[in-house]
């Protein structure tokens, strides 16, 4: 008989409350050795990554979401409890790693005494040991680990080294546990956990008797009922100009690459199909989406390190009454918000809202936050209405932003009266400490959002613009010296004439359907343009002053405002409600926005026009 | 320990810049709102914790943020009604 060696762990999870820096302690043990996906069945981001032991053992790390509870309210909860209590398809992890803060055990130390219920082998990490010491709180780790009964071990998620003494603690052999249970507790018990809690707490930490937390400071003035809107604007005002000017340039940077990508091929390259394919399709078409790379990453860049330093719920906080008039919460401003960049992580962040009838709200509306994906083509239309004027193009762009936000209060409005019996949604949500963003997290957080974009772009977009080529370049059946592509126009041309929409609009909205991006590089196939990027644009913008009527004009953007557009925030939808009702609403109601607003317009401007 | 009902109040009326202690929460009917009660005693809203309102929001002083130990909490005032709180002398 052979005694089996003793089991050292292979799979450990991190849990903890939200804002205990856990995210933060997984890059640093994981560093880009981490893969983001979704948990099977939920939008919920699962994030794993492969980590080194202090003897150099490769062992896999679980980003569990941040909850401040197992018995969950909102989804990230539901499946960090699901996942560690063996009610997932997940496998049950071997070790888990609880993060507290070592600055707010009070309300921190309640996780870990509910996670040790579950019976689980379990080490904690007491996190921002670096903070405690400032703030003058000392913990007597030997008492606290007597008393919890369970290793313990600091951590600094911020600094290179932080981590070595759990990656020496993860090389402890494992011992036996039984599968984990866990009940639902009652107020008694929460009320005993807390009582326990709480002595433990007494026993084993002393803080200062003054709250030396610099937050609170801080607060005075950006939570101050006047200043405190003032700096809002201002950080968003900043935000945007960033996006805009940052963006700007180095789009610029990227449109000239891809020009000269495209003059090499057609310099080197026989004429025919292929090249076309090449020059128009591949390269025009991918290029035309990919200059929006610096305007997302400079958009998620602020949103990443708002999040980080603690500010954005503060945001939410102030907001939190105006939204309210609207029937929303605070809560919805982070989703809303991201909404500018892309409503798909926007419409992903509405998982932290644990009231579901303002989560259904915020998912409905956050296609009108004006993606950066209609930059392009917003851009395109205010040009050619006032080519020589900055200043009106400037304001009328502001304008489409505020009309889409306008409107999104409406709609959020009109379904909170539609439901007439709906229970008051919750605000309840931690003010964190203020911290300065730990660069680490920031960096991967881009590079993740890069990699996303540039995934889409190659492959769902790339394909979109083969085939929209292919469409433009194969004749029709019927021979009548159309192309498929004005074929389906034509048909289409039905539908969009009362709006105003000429064949080539109508069929430019095709291909922006899957991704709006490329309506401008669609309008440009369909007006028959080759070139490079910036030569396309620009024999565009003059075609579109020159040809299209002013209110053709209007009505495009006012469409571009409101459509339905993008089939991934269909796909997020119908993922993130479960319901297929919804996604088929949230269309429709979109749609008969955008059909009736350009027709409006369209038929307004025309009559004004001609008498 | 005796409750002293009279000097009793919800967690909504504590005026700003205002201390108390928490003496008991009100454990309601509505299954929401029971959940949403457990979650503020699973957060530290238990008996006999300090707490402080530390800023008011713009309109009808409404939401409000509350000091809870090391911690700061931004909660609707209908949500700080669920707990009673012992005001300072």
């Amino acid at each position: 008989m052979s005694i089996p060696s003793p089991a050292l762990p292979l799979r450990i999870a991190l849990l903890g409350n939200p804002n205990c820096g856990k995210t933060a302690l997984f890059n640093l043990l994981t560093g880009s050795r981490q893969k983001v996906a979704n948990y099977a069945g939920v939008t919920v981001e699962r994030k794993e990554g492969v980590m080194r032991t202090a003897s150099g053992r490769r062992i896999k790390v679980l980003d569990l979401p941040g909850a401040y509870s197992l018995n969950a309210l909102s989804n990230d909860e539901a499946v960090t409890r699901d996942v560690i209590t063996g009610h997932s398809k997940e496998a049950l992890p071997d070790l888990l790693v609880c993060v507290a803060d070592a600055t707010n055990l009070r309300l921190h130390l309640r996780l870990v005494l509910e996670a040790r219920q579950l019976g689980l082998p379990l080490v904690v990490a007491l996190n921002k040991m670096d903070r405690a010491k400032q703030l003058g709180i000392v913990i007597d780790r030997a008492l606290l680990a007597r008393e919890l009964n369970l290793p313990i071990v600091e951590t600094v998620s911020v600094h290179a080294h932080g981590a070595d003494a759990l990656r020496a603690a993860l090389d402890e052999p494992l011992r036996a546990a039984p599968p984990p249970h866990w009940k639902q507790p009652d107020v008694e018990q929460v009320l005993a956990t807390q009582s326990d809690v709480l002595g433990i707490f007494n026993r084993t930490v002393t803080s200062p008797t003054t709250d030396k937390d610099p937050s609170i400071r801080i607060d005075r003035f950006l939570m101050h009922p006047v200043w405190g809107f003032v700096v809002l604007a201002l950080v968003l005002f900043i935000t945007f100009l960033a996006v805009f000017s940052g963006g700007d340039v180095l789009s610029g940077w990227i449109e000239d690459g891809f020009g000269a990508i495209a003059g090499a091929v057609e310099a080197n390259m026989a004429d025919g199909p292929l090249r076309g394919l090449l020059v128009e399709g591949v390269i025009g078409g991918v290029g035309g989406v990919i200059v929006f790379l610096p305007q997302i990453l400079i958009l998620f860049g602020f949103i990443l390190a708002l999040e980080a330093s603690g500010y954005l719920p503060r945001a939410a906080f102030l907001l939190d009454k105006p939204m309210s008039a609207a029937g929303l919460s605070g809560r919805s401003f982070i989703p809303l918000l991201s909404s500018f960049a892309c409503a798909i992580p926007g419409i992903m962040a509405t998982r932290t809202i644990s009231h579901w009838r303002d989560r259904l709200t915020t998912i409905l509306i956050a296609p009108l936050m004006a993606c950066s994906a209609r930059i392009p083509v917003y851009t395109l239309l205010v040009a050619a209405l006032f080519p020589d004027d900055a200043m009106s193009a400037a304001l009328v762009m502001v304008g489409l932003y505020a009309l889409g936000i306008v409107a999104a209060m409406t709609v959020a409005w009109f379904i909170k009266r539609s439901d007439k019996h709906a229970a008051r949604s919750p605000l309840l949500m931690e003010l964190p400490a203020y911290q300065w963003p730990d660069l680490r997290s920031l960096v991967i957080g881009l590079w993740e959002r890069a990699v996303i974009f540039l995934r889409r772009v190659g492959t769902i977009i790339l394909a979109i613009t083969i085939v929209m080529w292919a469409l433009y370049t194969v004749p029709s059946p019927r021979d009548n010296g159309r192309s498929l592509a004005g074929e389906l126009g034509h048909a289409l041309h039905h539908v969009f004439k009362p709006i105003g929409f000429n064949e080539q609009i109508s069929f430019a909205l095709v291909p922006g359907m899957a991704a709006r991006e490329v309506v401008v590089s669609a309008l440009g196939t369909a007006y028959a343009m080759d070139g490079e990027e910036d030569a396309v644009k620009e024999q565009l913008r003059e075609r579109i002053t020159r040809e299209w009527p002013l209110a053709t004009k209007l009505s495009l953007l006012l469409w571009m405002v409101f459509a339905p557009q993008c089939l991934s925030t269909f796909v997020v939808v119908k993922r993130e409600t479960g319901s297929w009702k919804q996604m088929w609403i949230m269309g429709g109601y979109l749609f008969a926005l955008a059909y009736l607003a350009s027709l409006i317009t369209y038929q307004l401007t025309t009559w004004l026009t001609a008498s | 320990m005796i409750p002293e009902s009279e000097r009793t109040i919800s967690l909504d009326q504590l005026p700003e810049e205002g201390s108390a202690t928490v003496a008991g929460v009100t454990v309601p009917t509505d299954a929401a709102e029971r959940t949403l009660v457990l979650r503020l005693l699973e957060l530290g809203f238990v008996p006999g914790e300090r707490v402080q309102v530390i800023h008011e929001g713009r309109h009808r002083r409404d939401p409000i943020a509350v000091r809870l130990g090391h911690t700061t909490f931004a909660l609707r005032r209908h949500e700080a009604a669920f707990i009673q709180v012992t005001p300072s002398a």
